[in-house]
């Protein structure tokens, strides 16, 4: 451990005999609602500063983890600390410490846009005049200054997201987290929230978060497991998945509507791997032009073409066999 | 200092916790404050106009059978008293407690921070006590003008019953809220609970004209034992033990809602 991580304040408990100071460690946790498993028993370690990723489907387990992370849902089993603190017996000091964007908007409608982060301050313990102080500069790091007296309610969904996200770092949390984030934003919404995150984590604030979109997975986080079904099925920099798990390069072929599944035997062999889909067929390979120029040279002629390299979206499909937005 | 002092970060105490909502309650009454206190004036002017003044000019007084109210007036003004102090707990949680766990979510918003769903319940349950105890100050201020309490002393001890009737009530409602998948329930509710109990549990006439069995029903509420608290202090008519019985029971009633309160919050937060 060296000595320059007290920046986040870590504090490892018991486990810090043999564990290396963690923001989170889940061993084996579990979540069941009655009869139906959402987690079933999955490891996480996140470390101080990174930015941490659950990428998967809807229904994966990823928002039921991040809200035993939090400290709002008892675990259903297995082992989980948050800042080294266990989340069923200290939940008000886990919480004082970390900041949450959830997914649904928990904004309130009833207060302006200043009051909704110095209202929310309050149940931090913050002082007033303290409080006040870090409204105004949230909301201008947020870009939101000049709406301060505004409603909530006349604010566009990427200005709330904002605001949502000015709300968890209220309390200076040295872990946030963030369930999709970016979900139902408009590109330019989306950028601007990327490069506010990326700040965040700039000074040193972990980052967790969940989404089920690739790119966003691959802008932000330094690692990430790809869950599916209350699962881990990968883990590691997205780099790292894609090296493991797909190939360098994907040639995307699109034939007539119909006819995908009985054109990949003709070009099994052309590829290390071929993916049917239904609007398409997809080569794993370590060179796309190449396999290409093969299947013209067998007389086949895709309506449409395109080689590009792997993405995460060929790993999860290959470790699930689905896309991820469906 | 060692690593280990900071393994135990201090514990944020229970009073800590429900003091950090004072902000927001207080926001939400600036918000709301004028129309509630125009209609915690208004409301008892019309009601004791109506009941105690006007319909109370056609009802012949025999005081014997108004459990020691020399007017008709003066029999009707507790029980009106007492139900108000009912129907101001039962609305405040209500619609309020379902908005804020499936509308605003307001509920989900605040347990993200260091609150838990007890310490919730207690600021709130705190908001509704100050909202019954003002309300009902004003109502007895009002019906004081017309000169039918006994004493100062007893006006004051029936504006703390108003509290503990309150907070029964409030206890129960913001349980049952807290458990209720729809606001259609609400509804349902309030006209087999609210509404018999108000017209039934002896704010408007003597229980003793009810048939035995209805009698016994209504005795069993909690509002006639706020009701029957109210009258004793307000005419200064207690009858020591019965008083007891009544306090005994609404602490009791305010006790295991306000315990099942919690539970059930805790509970429909965690899913």
């Amino acid at each position: 451990m060296s000595p320059s991580q007290p920046e986040t304040g870590v504090k490892t408990g018991q486990h810090a005999a043999e564990a290396p100071a963690l923001m989170v460690r889940a061993r084996e946790l579990r979540k069941a609602y009655g009869a139906f498993e959402a987690v079933r028993g999955i490891d996480v370690d996140v470390r101080p500063g990174e930015a941490f990723g659950f990428l998967g489907p809807n229904g994966a387990g990823k928002s039921s983890t991040m809200r035993m992370i939090a400290a709002v849902s008892p675990p259903s089993g297995g082992d989980l600390r948050v800042l080294g603190m266990d989340p069923a017996t200290q939940g008000p000091e886990i919480r004082s410490r970390i900041g949450v964007c959830p997914q649904e908007d928990t904004l309130d409608n009833e207060l302006n846009v200043r009051d909704n982060l110095v209202v929310y301050g309050r149940y931090f313990g913050i002082p007033r005049k303290e409080v006040a102080e870090r409204a105004d500069e949230l909301l201008s790091f947020v870009q939101l200054a000049d709406r301060a007296k505004a409603k909530v309610e006349d604010l566009s969904g990427g200005m709330k997201r904002r605001l949502t996200i000015a709300r968890s770092l209220v309390n200076r949390p040295d872990l946030l987290l963030l369930d999709e984030p970016t979900t139902g934003l408009d590109p330019q919404a989306r950028h601007l929230l990327w490069d506010r995150l990326f700040r965040l984590k700039q000074q040193g604030v972990t980052l967790v978060l969940t989404t089920h979109y690739m790119d966003e997975a691959e802008q932000l986080c330094d690692r990430l497991v790809v869950m599916d079904a209350g699962r881990i099925v990968a883990e590691g920099s997205p780099l790292e998945l894609i090296r493991e798990h797909s190939t360098r390069e994907v040639a995307e072929l699109r034939f007539g509507v119909g006819e995908h599944g009985a054109l990949a035997e003709k070009v099994a062999d052309l590829a290390e791997r071929v993916e049917v889909l239904p609007d398409r067929l997809l080569l794993y390979t370590s060179d796309g032009e190449e396999a290409l120029a093969r299947v013209h040279e067998r007389g086949l002629s895709p309506v449409a073409f395109l080689v590009r390299r792997s993405t995460l979206e060929d790993v999860f499909l290959r470790l699930t066999g689905r896309t991820l937005v469906e | 200092m060692m690593s280990d002092v900071a393994t135990t970060p201090r514990r944020i105490g229970r009073l800590d916790l429900v003091g950090r909502q004072l902000d927001y309650w207080v926001t939400v009454y600036k918000r709301t404050w004028r129309g509630s206190a125009v209609s915690s004036f208004v409301m008892p002017l019309l009601y004791v106009t109506a009941m105690g003044v006007l319909l109370g000019g056609f009802i012949e007084q025999d005081p014997s059978t108004l459990e020691g109210a020399t007017t008709y007036l003066a029999f009707v003004a507790p029980g009106l008293v007492a139900a108000h102090a009912m129907q101001t707990a039962t609305g405040e949680t209500m619609w309020p407690v379902m908005a804020m766990i499936k509308w605003s979510r307001t509920y989900y918003a605040m347990t993200a921070t260091p609150l838990r769903p007890s310490d919730i319940v207690a600021a709130q349950l705190l908001f509704v006590t100050f909202r019954v105890a003002t309300a009902c100050g004003v109502f007895l201020l009002v019906l004081a003008a017309f000169g039918v309490f006994a004493s100062p002393g007893g006006l004051l001890l029936a504006w703390l019953a108003q509290i503990l009737i309150g907070l029964a009530f409030a206890t129960v409602f913001f349980a049952f809220s807290a458990i209720l998948k729809n606001e259609s329930g609400f509804a349902i509710v309030y006209r087999l609970v609210v509404i018999p109990q108000f017209l039934f549990s002896g704010a408007f006439f003597p229980i003793g004209n009810l048939p035995p069995t209805l009698e016994w029903l209504a005795r069993l509420t909690p509002l006639w034992h706020g009701v029957d608290l109210t009258r004793m202090l307000l005419l200064g008519t207690v009858d020591v033990p019965l008083a007891l019985v009544h306090v005994v029971y609404l602490g009791v009633v305010t006790v295991l809602g306000w315990w099942f309160a919690a539970s059930r919050l805790t509970k429909r937060l965690a899913l």
